[in-house]
């Protein structure tokens, strides 16, 4: 089995978030970068499937240099080679072009993306991927088991879950469930330092013309201080709220 | 830039040379694959030890080693271990830095990593023969089996060669047959493998040997019971007791007698790997302080804001921030010399490692000191942080105070270290290796004249400090110049004036180490963007200078009288001088306002 999975390079969720330039670009400063969560639980996944079934597993990211450490990361977890679309992954529509393009001519049986990316939360590329490519596609993933060329898949829904069965190539949006975090992997010393043997291709993008820009990024209003009132003290609460408050 | 024998320091010459920042590596040099190193060694201690912290204090030793078990797993016992042995083959600041971050959640975690990767694994892959490192390293690189190191004795501490323990070659001349009391020996509560150091018969030093335990067949070994202890409470520590344990004589380990050199050398790697290891307990230590204070509200007001905190908060930071600096610079010119010396086709592997490491004793010695008393501060003042919380066992910081008081005692005491530092410094001397006799005349010489009255121009940034450590380096070799005239040998029996001309030999190093990182990284990133990291070296130097002053007092009135005296007081008054004095309140404020903002230590 050939499987692709995409990694997407996200700010670690601890980063303080601003925004430079007019409020157009995202401040890179002092921000840390990490494999996505839900990439690293559909990795992890795709490990489970080299060591037990064989499988050939090829990690793909559409982002510029600065992108190559997480990447090198997903090797050292266990990945076999690494792909980086070398263009600015700017929009959902773009980026799922790319990797459709690099699916196409690459013949893979599984591609597994996360359900969404923690950076911009658009949750479209692996449907996208799927109606690009005409392959059958599961979204919001937690369990996921392949024999020959059939598919079990589990997926969350409402409330409960739906397990479905389906065939390769086959798409899927994955999060946690696919595995747990207890089975995330810590890469290990040999991991890291074979990491740097393996190939590690860069592929220029397709017709790479985003179908949209951002404009402006604004945060959320700053919470207000709050003030403390003792439990003893109704009076003070009650001309607060009518005079600063203004809400009674 | 690449090392070569020209512009890299030999052992303690860093006092009559200057070196470049361009020279010194720092944490900023880590390359991605140390990168990548840290934050799985971070991972690990996240998700495995910090998570388990409380554990951890209720001596549950079976974590301990189960936590080590992984470790090994993840290759993180084999970093320094040669690849012919089963180990990663990797250089010495990779080793450092494993030791670093793998060490910050729990002292008791810490000890057992340190024992057994340090000096639990070291004596074989520094002084094992073929068989004895295919034999038994891979079994210790993967965490197999674990080691541990049997020196002190009930009557043998600080003075390590000194043990009773006997070692008695059989009629045959095939086994030697070792008796004696070890104690205080880490990991004994769960190792394969000891390195157990024992007379043979009334030599005058000890003889080191590889000895196997298995709880199944003893072999004359018994253990006592688990020592209970201040900190590091889920680090095994037993005393281990031989009763004609016989061992192979395969199983000695270098040659007879040689015993005393391994243990000290083994102890020389120990201690840069323990100031290494106090480095992330720091950071964790002051994240957690900082968090603590931004969110602790009093008097209506963060108690982050209230200048008390902001200072110990500033000092906190900078003390760890000067102990990276000159725990990787040392660690790299140990690397440096190591692939020098084997360059140079002269060395095995394991020659160049064993002789790279030596080389910089003093500097090991200087780190153990220094960095044991920073990690001591800085949990000291985390709990004053903390208030009456810190106090608690529910806090990390009071584990982590009870945890950093060892770091003082074990890989030879401070005391000891101190007085190894100027020891070893002497005997450099005396070979040749540093020369500090000329530049000790010299200053002699500067003394008797007259001093300049023209005020330097000292607007290039560090220009005053850079002078003022090439003073304070000159104050040094003036104190112990003058000291080792009037005594000569008997030096040793001074031990105030040693301990103090040591303080004087540490700080400088420190302050060197600080001011090179700072300079390095404003050629890189431009002053604007790391003013914290300038005011920190600044600050770092001020408080050395306080230091110094009081030691080069102390030593010059203790051997000096008369004219001899006055003038070495006006030099010491000379050389600590500043042009410009920084407003260090000033300074702290800097430090702390970036910490407390970004929640974390972040440098
Ligand atoms: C938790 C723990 C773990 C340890 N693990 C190990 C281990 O794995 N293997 C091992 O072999 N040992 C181990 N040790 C032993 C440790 O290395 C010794 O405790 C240490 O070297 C000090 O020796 P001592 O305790 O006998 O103190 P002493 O030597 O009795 O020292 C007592 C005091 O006297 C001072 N002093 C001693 N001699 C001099 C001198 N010549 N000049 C000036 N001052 C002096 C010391 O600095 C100290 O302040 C461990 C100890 C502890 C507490």
């Amino acid at each position: 089995m050939n499987i692709l999975v995409c990694i997407s390079h996200v700010p670690d969720t601890t980063s303080k978030i601003n925004f430079v330039d007019n409020d157009t670009k995202f401040d890179l400063s002092g921000v840390q970068f990490v494999i996505n969560p839900n990439d690293e639980f559909g990795l992890t996944r795709a490990m489970w499937f080299k060591e037990k079934q064989g499988a050939k597993v090829t990690v793909i990211n559409v982002g510029g240099a600065e992108t190559e450490p997480t990447l090198r990361k997903a090797l050292a977890i266990g990945a076999d080679e690494a792909i980086r679309i070398n263009t600015v992954a700017s929009d959902s529509f773009t980026v799922a072009k790319q990797l459709a393009h690099v699916i196409q001519n690459g013949g893979y049986d599984l591609v597994i993306a996360g359900r969404e990316s923690i950076d911009y939360n658009g949750g479209m590329v692996p449907g996208m991927i799927a109606g690009l490519i005409d392959a059958n596609f599961v979204n919001n993933c937690i369990n996921l088991d392949v024999d020959g060329t059939s598919a079990t898949a589990s997926r969350e829904i409402d409330g409960g879950k739906e397990t479905v069965s389906t065939s390769l190539p086959l798409v899927i949006g994955g999060q946690k469930g696919l595995v747990e975090e207890s089975d995330l992997r810590i890469p290990n010393m040999r991991g890291i330092m074979m990491a740097r043997k393996k190939p590690l291709n860069v592929m220029e993008p397709i017709d790479n013309a985003a179908e949209t820009t951002s404009v402006k990024f604004e945060k959320p209003a700053v919470k207000e201080a709050v003030t403390m009132v003792s439990v003893d003290n109704l009076d003070e609460l009650v001309s607060l709220l009518h005079n600063e408050a203004k809400v009674i | 830039m690449e090392a070569t024998e020209k512009n890299l320091l030999r052992g303690g010459q860093f006092l009559v040379k200057e070196t470049k920042c361009e020279d010194v590596f720092t944490p900023e040099d880590f390359n991605e694959d140390q990168q990548m190193m840290k934050e799985a060694v971070t991972e690990f201690v996240d998700r495995e030890v910090w998570a388990k912290k409380a554990q951890f204090e209720k001596k549950d030793y079976a974590l301990t080693e189960s936590c080590m078990r992984k470790a090994g797993e993840l290759g993180f016992l084999s970093i320094s271990v040669p690849e012919e042995y089963g180990g990663m083959g990797m250089g010495f600041v990779d080793t450092a830095l494993v030791c670093d971050y793998i060490s910050g959640a729990t002292g008791s975690f810490s000890t057992a990593f340190g024992a057994h990767t340090g000096i639990g694994t070291m004596p074989i892959t520094l002084y094992g023969n073929e068989e004895q490192k295919q034999k038994y390293v891979p079994k210790l690189a993967s965490g197999e089996w674990f080691g541990s190191y049997c020196l002190t004795e009930p009557s043998a501490g600080s003075d390590a060669n000194s043990g009773k323990t006997k070692a008695i070659l059989s009629a045959d001349g095939k086994t030697y047959s070792i008796t004696g009391q070890k104690m205080w020996i880490s990991n004994a509560g769960f190792c394969s493998l000891m390195i157990v150091f024992a007379r043979i018969e009334d030599d005058k030093n000890i003889t080191g040997f590889i000895v196997e335990y298995d709880p199944k067949s003893p072999n004359g070994i018994t253990m006592g019971e688990e020592e209970h202890k201040l900190g590091i409470r889920a680090s095994s520590t037993r005393q281990v007791f031989f009763n004609e344990t016989v061992v192979p004589v395969e199983n000695m380990l270098s040659t007879r007698g040689n015993g005393f050199k391994i243990a000290m050398n083994a102890l020389n790697v120990g201690r840069i790997k323990l100031a290494a290891a106090c480095l992330d307990a720091q950071r964790r230590v002051i994240t957690e302080s900082i968090k603590y204070a931004n969110e602790r509200i009093q008097f209506k007001t963060p108690i982050s804001s209230f200048g008390a905190i902001r200072q110990k908060i500033a000092e906190m930071a900078t003390n760890c921030w000067v102990g990276e600096a000159a725990t990787y610079r040392a660690s790299k010119n140990i690397e440096d010399r190591i692939t020098l010396r084997q360059n140079n086709g002269k060395d095995t592997h394991q020659e160049a490692e064993l002789k790279g490491v030596e080389e910089y004793a003093i500097e090991c010695s200087i780190l153990k000191v220094a960095v044991s008393e920073y990690v001591q501060n800085c949990t000291d003042e985390g709990i004053q942080i903390f208030g009456g919380m810190g106090f608690s066992e529910e806090t990390p910081v009071e584990s982590a105070w009870r945890d950093a008081r060892i770091a003082r005692i074990y890989e030879g005491t401070n005391e000891i270290n101190r007085m190894l530092s100027i020891g070893m410094l002497i005997k450099k001397a005396m070979k040749g290796h540093v020369d500090l006799l000329g530049p000790a005349t010299a200053v002699a010489n500067e003394l008797t004249g007259i001093p300049s009255f023209d005020i330097p121009d000292f607007s290039e940034l560090f220009s005053e400090e850079k002078s003022i450590i090439k003073n304070l380096k000159k104050l040094f070799l003036m104190v112990a110049g003058a000291a080792l005239q009037k005594y000569g040998e008997k030096i040793e029996k001074h031990q105030q004036l040693m301990l103090a001309s040591s303080d004087i030999l540490i700080q400088i190093y420190m302050a060197e180490s600080a001011i090179l990182r700072a300079e390095k990284i404003v050629k890189k990133e431009g002053e604007d963007k790391v003013k914290e990291q300038v005011a920190m070296a600044k600050l770092n130097l001020f408080h050395a200078i306080d230091v110094i002053e009081t030691a080069g007092k102390h030593s010059i009135i203790s051997f000096s009288e008369g004219d001899e005296q006055r003038m070495m007081l006006m030099g010491l008054k000379r050389y600590i001088k500043y042009v410009n004095m920084p407003n260090i309140i000033e300074l702290r404020n800097i430090i702390s306002d970036k910490v407390t903002k970004e929640n974390k230590y972040c440098f």
